[in-house]
């Protein structure tokens, strides 16, 4: 089963147009490294030159954020939800 | 000539256009005002904003929009005066009072309501919002019925019914959300992307927030075109603090102040301090709090300028404390048993901070320090009416008030009522 991540509008140009997309890895890092295989262009979106998660990009693993877990090193489950959400202009989302 | 030349990302660098805008496309980082300073430079000096009415727009060559017809309740240049008794109770040889509890409507929020409404117009909107705390929703609806915008505040359902009037009273559409105000603020996000109108605090903001730097503005200003040596800034979004400071930088930049070394602390409630916590664990990241305090104008869980504000404390070698809900009810009786200003909840957070810091020896007694008063207490009545004076009830008869006379000499009450004279309070 692979894991599922959730795209934000913004990002939809380049997941042609789908919410929800899948995409495997044992943490955020791989995760994210082979949504960047099928999707080329959407890692510099979310992470910065150093590969850190850009600040005002929030990841979720099932609801929790990674930046209190162990940041891109965060294990992801392989039947995980992954949700990838802009941080706006604050605002705590209670889902 | 255009002063404003882009919005620009304050994460990334990318530039766009000075449209309706508040979120970088390319990396989702907050969006800042780039003006041309040096066209400012060339017109601006200390002589010309001097000769201006006594508002804010008389730093108009600062602030982001392009047209003179602005939309002005004569907001700005609040009163400012060296501490009468505060200081000397505290034990601060040079403390100063910013009261911007007496705006227009009554908080500093007409300062960034003025510039976000100018702008709105300028961008071609009739219709303006607000997710609000209270405060905000009073500015908007104000400016908004003043400048005939279709206005709609969003605020939490359990505000202060001094904040609801408040705003009620300029015949707004007021919703009310059934949560807090960061639930308001999300909803508001929400709301702004599929109605195209001019939401200051969302869409509006990079122009909004500027209206804040005025403040650092008139310090300097009004200290005789100097920069205080160290400032106490109650802390919600963050943004007013970082403001506060970009406007005392922008002053020094162009020549006007000469020279910078303002420590900006930060002062939040105890109940909802996500900066405060970030600054005292010398942490990058803003930890989302549910806010829990009476201190409602400041409860903000998840600051949207939480970070800019715990780096610009950092980079000006400021402080960041946080005071209980008893302890915020003391700031604002202090307030105005010492200096006569009554202040609402993030008022007496800010004075009850700044005794902290004094307290542990944090801020030096001669230092120039100066305390931002931004609301007013009449808005917020319900959260000191269980602590302070109430009427003694008698009949109207001279021997009635004879007794009460009486029975308060005895139990000494007319020697100690007055704080300043009680010897129980040592004036350091």
């Amino acid at each position: 089963m692979a894991t599922k991540v959730r795209i934000p509008a913004p990002l939809r140009k380049l997941t042609k147009d789908q919410a929800v997309v899948d995409s495997n890895g044992h943490t955020i890092q791989e995760v994210l490294a082979e949504l960047e295989k099928n999707y080329p262009g959407i890692k510099e979106r979310i992470c910065d030159e150093t590969g850190q998660v850009r600040r005002f990009i929030n990841i979720f693993v099932n609801g929790e954020d990674i930046r209190f877990k162990e940041g891109i090193q965060t294990k992801v489950g392989a039947d995980a939800e992954v949700s990838i959400i802009p941080a706006i202009a604050g605002g705590l989302r209670k889902e | 000539m255009k002063k404003i030349k882009a919005l620009k990302c304050k994460e990334c660098g990318q530039e766009s256009p000075p449209i309706a805008k508040h979120v970088c496309e390319f990396c989702f980082g907050p969006l800042e005002v780039v003006y041309d300073y040096e066209w400012i430079s060339s017109v601006i000096s200390k002589e010309k904003i001097a000769s201006r009415p006594h508002n804010l727009w008389r730093y108009w060559e600062l602030l982001p929009v392009e047209g003179q017809q602005v939309l002005s309740l004569n907001e700005g240049f609040t009163p400012f005066w060296k501490s009468r008794n505060l200081g000397k109770f505290l034990g601060l040889k040079n403390l100063y009072i910013k009261n911007d509890a007496v705006n227009p409507t009554f908080s500093f929020k007409d300062r960034v309501v003025s510039v976000a409404l100018t702008r709105s117009r300028e961008l071609g909107f009739d219709v303006v919002a607000c997710a609000s705390t209270g405060n905000l929703a009073g500015a908007v609806a104000a400016y908004g019925a003043v400048g005939c915008f279709k206005t709609f505040v969003f605020i939490p359902a359990d505000l202060e019914m001094g904040k609801v009037v408040g705003a009620g009273v300029y015949d707004p559409i007021i919703v009310g959300i059934k949560g807090n105000y960061d639930e308001v603020n999300r909803l508001c996000a929400e709301v702004a992307d599929i109605f195209h109108w001019a939401f200051v605090n969302v869409n509006i903001r990079p122009y909004y927030a500027e209206g804040s730097k005025t403040l650092g503005f008139e310090v300097a200003e009004q200290l005789g075109w100097r920069a205080p040596d160290h400032v106490v800034v109650p802390v919600a979004s963050g943004s007013l603090l970082t403001k506060i400071h970009k406007g005392m930088s922008e002053f020094h930049q162009l020549g006007l102040i000469p020279e910078l070394h303002t420590k900006i602390s930060a002062a939040q409630a105890q109940g909802c301090s996500p900066v405060v916590t970030a600054i005292k664990e010398n942490s990058e990241i803003i930890k989302p709090v549910i806010p829990k305090t009476i201190a409602k104008s400041i409860a903000i869980g998840n600051p949207a300028d939480g970070y800019y504000a715990v780096k610009t404390v950092e980079k000006t070698h400021g402080l960041g404390e946080w005071a209980t809900d008893e302890e915020i009810i003391e700031g604002i009786r202090l307030l105005a048993k010492t200096e006569g200003v009554f202040t609402e909840t993030a008022g007496g957070t800010t004075i009850a901070v700044l005794k902290k810091l004094k307290e542990s020896g944090k801020i030096a007694s001669d230092e120039t320090v100066v305390a931002f008063i931004t609301g007013n207490g009449f808005k917020t009545q319900e959260s000191v009416q269980e602590h302070i004076s109430k009427p003694y009830l008698i009949e109207p008869r001279l021997n009635e008030f004879r007794e009460l006379y009486e029975s308060l000499v005895k139990s000494k009450q007319v020697e100690e009522h007055n704080f300043l004279k009680n010897p129980a309070y040592q004036i350091k």
